[in-house]
């Protein structure tokens, strides 16, 4: 029988099943970051036992760190702490890497793993952290998991998981200029809704998403669990071995050759069957803007905010209105008449090297609207950043005004100093518009960087075709 | 982890839908390195006049009445009422950690997000789901009644209003056993470690390049 490329990776990692279907499922890599991980170390330490296999951790300190300011240290005690902790942590159990702040390969952990080829085909990773679907851009089982969980891999390298159903979203054509993986994934969320791919495994596919970069699958598989999807992924294929070859923990020699023709196995097989299927036009798609509080409150860019008097459903309703109100909004108004105060261009959706090369070429020769406050660049790790500054990014932005900034999440959570003020609107490249995601009172639109580029040089949301 | 066996709770609502975590539990409370004391912090922003910091008393904080987990009906109140999508977003444990200190036992809602529906189980909360239906019968029953109570029997599978009507749910076997006994998952899986050790020597021979 035909099987999906979600069979195949559920199928090559059971260790064991029961009767009613639940399995014990093999982790290969476990990525570990500062916030979600303390508790599991103690949990662990408390209940005296060992960690079954160090060589599956690669660990980073990012959600905590600051982004300038790096010789100062971090200032916020409670921040200190838990990044201090991660490294006690990691220095008393081990690692197969680990790259803590200041670090100069250190990073956001999605950004990092691939880009040290930490992340390969097949795999099955985890991670206390929503967005870690990312990493299904490489053909992987990767989801997020719970601290508790966190604990459970530590100590047994397996996790207890039901298979989940099977999604399949299918965009076919080319995308229009201007137009990118961010408003694929917007504009996917926008159809299915936020909790449309619940107890799905989504896999992506169709010509728009071959002819994604790996930086633009990422991008994709990032924002899965915005569509309720645990994760995402896409098969495997030339752009994903070329994107692998030479990475420091790509496989080498013999051990290449014999990976990459299993890895090449790693797609759904013809005429597999999916539990549902959802199929977009890639020409369809405009750049995205989000204009409420969940991902699923999006339109594209010549459109205007929805009208709650428009909606039958009374709870959806009261919904709209409480988004439009928190946002600060009024029904029927033209989303490119809304008024930024800042911008954020980061965030482990969209902080890679592509994605500031599609900021730079808006913001090339152009100059920050004098009524935006603050543009932030913020790279996902330090490859990234000295990548940028190689092709001369870093230069481009700050001479249009934007701030050059150190690596790490930043402004997508605000968890260290970077965040809106109550009731500062912004244009950001994350991936979570929910009230207060990015400081009390902030108001979010979720957009692509060129459209956050754009925005900032307008001053208000505007069509990035119209500056390419 | 305690065991959840059945529960004869004060029932609060929360009429809406996609609650995320970053509303269940706020990120400047995350910087935590403990399990415990989320609780006066849950739902910071909608809960409290000002802006929360880690650290505060947040009995000193002015409390927005309108939000309705302060209002005086239902303080005590174990079992949370909700719409669809509710725990969507972040993974943060943090959220059912902050559920439970609060007083949270049982969440019963039309749809769980993934991850926090996972989170719950490992706490010792029961999330439960109910047709949309039931869920807005409930609502109006709880609106209407001051000193709402629902009786939540998991051995039974059944949520049980005061008027006697039972609503049955489903919960997968193995959680339900591990909720009745309040069993650790880690020590259940370290039964399979031989299981464990020849998966990982097959697959050291035959995915070499994942060892490295």
């Amino acid at each position: 029988m035909p099987k999906t490329l979600y069979d195949k990776l559920w199928e090559s990692h059971v260790v064991h099943q029961e009767d009613d279907g639940t399995a014990l499922i093999y982790i290969d890599r476990h990525l570990i970051h500062e916030v979600t991980s303390p508790q599991a170390f103690e949990g662990l330490k408390l209940a005296g036992r060992k960690p079954w296999r160090v060589s599956s951790i690669v660990a980073t300190a990012d959600h905590n760190t600051p982004t300038d300011h790096w010789d100062e240290g971090i200032l916020d005690p409670v921040s200190r702490l838990q990044v201090e902790t991660l490294d006690a942590n990691i220095r008393e159990v081990g690692a197969l890497a680990y790259f803590p702040f200041r670090d100069p390969k250190q990073g956001i952990v999605h950004v990092v793993g691939p880009e040290n080829g930490a992340t390969l085909p097949g795999m099955t990773v985890v991670c206390g952290d929503s967005h870690t679907s990312t990493h299904g851009a490489f053909a992987c089982m990767a989801h997020g998991i719970g601290t508790s969980e966190v604990e459970h891999v530590l100590a047994t390298q397996c996790l207890v998981q039901k298979k989940s159903k099977t999604l399949l979203v299918a965009v076919e054509g080319r995308l229009g200029k201007g137009v990118t993986a961010k408003d694929i994934a917007l504009a996917v969320i926008g159809t299915i809704g936020t909790a449309g791919g619940t107890g799905y495994a989504i896999e992506f596919a169709g010509s728009a998403i071959r002819g994604l970069s790996m930086e633009g699958r990422m991008t994709l598989c990032n924002m899965a669990i915005e569509g309720g999807a645990r994760m995402g992924f896409v098969a495997v294929d030339d752009t994903t071995i070329d994107y692998l070859r030479g990475r420091p923990f790509s496989p080498r020699g013999d051990a290449w050759e014999k990976a990459v023709a299993y890895w090449r196995t790693l797609k759904s097989d013809e005429g597999a069957r999916f539990d549902r299927v959802i199929q977009l036009k890639a020409e369809d798609i405009q750049p995205q803007v989000t204009w409420g509080t969940s991902p699923e409150m999006v339109v594209g860019i010549g459109a205007t905010v929805p009208d709650p008097a428009k909606q039958t459903d009374p709870v959806k309703r009261e919904g709209m209105e409480r988004a439009l109100q928190y946002m600060g909004l009024n029904p029927n108004m033209g989303i490119k008449d809304i008024k930024v105060d800042k911008i954020f261009i980061g965030s482990c959706t969209n902080s890679r090297i592509e994605d500031l090369r599609e900021a730079a070429a808006v913001a090339k020769g152009r100059s920050v609207a004098a009524s935006v406050k603050l543009a932030l660049v913020v790279p996902g790790s330090g490859l990234v950043k000295r990548q940028a500054e190689a092709e001369g990014l870093d230069k481009i932005f700050t001479a249009a005004g934007f701030q050059w900034r150190e690596p790490g999440c930043s402004m997508c959570l605000a968890m260290n100093a970077d965040r809106l003020e109550p009731g500062e609107r912004c244009a950001s490249t994350s991936n979570r518009n929910f009230e207060g995601r990015q400081g009390p009172g902030g108001r979010t639109h979720l957009v692509s960087p060129a459209m956050a580029a754009a925005a900032a040089i307008a001053g208000h949301f505007a069509d990035v075709r119209d500056l390419l | 982890m305690e065991k959840f066996v059945r529960l004869d709770g004060l029932v609060a609502p929360l009429d809406r839908n996609n609650v995320d975590t970053d509303a269940i539990i706020p990120k400047q409370f995350l910087k935590s390195i403990k399990r415990s004391g989320f609780g006066p912090n849950a739902f910071d922003e909608w809960r409290y006049m000002d802006v929360g910091q880690p650290g505060q008393d947040c009995s000193l904080r002015p409390k927005n009445p309108n939000f309705v987990l302060n209002q005086p009906r239902y303080q005590g109140a174990q079992v949370l009422l909700t719409r669809q999508n509710f725990g969507c977003g972040s993974s943060r444990e943090h959220a059912p950690w902050a559920l439970l200190d609060f007083g949270f036992k049982a969440v019963i809602a039309e749809s769980f997000a993934d991850i926090f529906f996972n989170n719950c189980f490992k706490n010792g909360i029961l999330p439960i789901v109910l047709p949309a239906a039931e869920v807005d019968a409930l609502f109006k029953q709880v609106e209407a009644t001051p000193g709402y109570k629902l009786v939540v029997d998991l051995p039974a599978q059944a949520v049980i209003r005061p008027d006697g009507y039972g609503i049955p749910f489903q919960v997968d076997a193995f959680r339900k056993e591990c909720l009745l006994n309040g069993w650790d998952d880690i020590g259940l899986t370290l039964r399979h470690a031989d299981k464990i050790h020849e998966f990982e020597e097959k697959r050291r021979i035959e995915q070499p390049w994942l060892f490295a």
